[in-house]
């Protein structure tokens, strides 16, 4: 009979891996290394450091997000360079909490930015919003997990990618 | 400590004077909020102490360089390598190289360039300006180490060099006191070892780093 902390376990390991693999072919992972690097500098001197600092990044999503619908609301008078420079910083961020999604988007993001393409920068900006969103969902899912692992008197398993 | 009074220095019973190695104050600029927090706890968990700003500006006048002669204060820590994002509003991180290379009190600052683009001139750029390396985003804790590695090796090197003419004087000074009967001399490279070599070592350096970029990127 499995005890309650090894189920705990079992369902975050599952649930870890799950966020960084490909389950379809049309599925990116939502994290890549650079998360797991952050985990590397959270110990019980900074025990909530990485959620700490998706947490600045989840903030900095909304900020810059706001941005650039502000400056695409200026029907005919676009500023795309000033777009560009939102996205750049989102994907500056993003790449440094190993987001991988957001960070993938923001390539696209980017690319329309230069073309100047309206449409495309708003569908790109739709779904970085998206996407962030679902990822902040997600990785709330997972600390939760942690814990209550650690409620049950258990240790939050190394998952090894 | 009343008027008069001399300071004396404490020397260790046992004769040990070495020291043991300080730890490395880093200046680390960026504009990003979240990069700001990762480079601060790579470089705490390095066993380095901190000192983040969001801007070039806000880090010149960290340093006392930005004209303000009211900041010096500031500055109780010396700064022994200033780590910069390139890509920043206003003063970029080269802007901010040149400035620290353009200073004659903080040149021999060490600076190192972050940057998330993998630009080849850009690089280039940094290194002849004077920059002792440029690290790649997402910036991670082996390229940490890797960094502190470096700056402490350049500064025992830095400490050597001080050592050697240090105890060439002492000797000078023992043998104009003592008797004319001449006492051994130093080591004979002990010459090289005097300031002008020392002016040699960033240029030395900075041909190690972009050979070694350069290596790394080919």
């Amino acid at each position: 009979m499995d005890t309650l902390v090894a189920q705990l376990q079992r369902q975050f390991r599952d649930y870890t891996i799950s966020l960084y693999h490909q389950l379809f072919w049309y599925v990116k992972g939502f994290l890549d290394d650079q998360f797991t690097e952050l985990k590397k500098l959270q110990d019980e001197c900074s025990p909530d450091f990485v959620a700490e600092v998706v947490s600045l990044f989840f903030e900095d999503c909304e900020k810059l997000i706001g941005n650039m619908a502000r400056a695409l609301d200026q029907t005919g008078n676009v500023d795309f360079s000033l777009v560009g420079s939102s996205v750049h910083q989102l994907k500056g961020s993003s790449s440094s909490v190993g987001a991988k999604r957001v960070k993938g988007l923001c390539v696209t993001f980017k690319e329309c930015c230069d073309s100047q393409n309206f449409e495309g920068c708003v569908r790109c900006l739709q779904q970085v919003d998206i996407e962030y969103k679902s990822l902040k969902a997600k990785l709330q899912d997972l600390f939760n997990l942690e814990q209550q692992i650690v409620q049950a008197g258990g240790r939050i398993p190394q998952v090894d990618i | 400590m009343a008027v008069g009074e001399v300071m004396r220095m404490e020397i260790p019973s046992g004769g040990d004077m070495s020291v043991t190695s300080p730890e490395l104050h880093v200046l680390a600029v960026d504009d990003s909020i979240v990069d700001r927090k990762v480079i601060e706890r790579l470089l705490r968990i390095s066993a380095c102490k901190v000192t983040t700003v969001e801007s070039g500006a806000r880090a010149l006048q960290y340093l006392g360089l930005d004209g303000d002669k009211g900041a010096s204060g500031l500055k109780d820590l010396k700064v022994n390598l200033i780590v910069t994002d390139y890509s920043m509003p206003g003063l970029t991180g080269y802007d901010l190289l040149k400035k620290i290379k353009e200073s004659s009190v903080f040149r021999e600052i060490p600076v190192v360039i972050m940057s998330s683009e993998n630009i080849l001139p850009r690089i280039e750029q940094c290194l002849r300006e004077g920059a002792e390396d440029f690290l790649l985003k997402p910036v991670k804790l082996a390229d940490v180490k890797r960094i502190k590695e470096l700056i402490m090796r350049n500064e025992a090197e830095d400490c050597k060099t001080l050592s050697h003419s240090n105890k060439r004087k002492l000797a000078e000074y023992i043998d104009d006191a003592s008797s004319p009967s001449p006492s051994p001399s130093p080591s004979p490279s002990s010459s090289t070892h005097d300031d002008s070599s020392a002016k040699d070592f960033p240029s030395s350096k900075q041909m190690k780093s972009a050979d070694e970029k350069f290596s790394s990127l080919l």
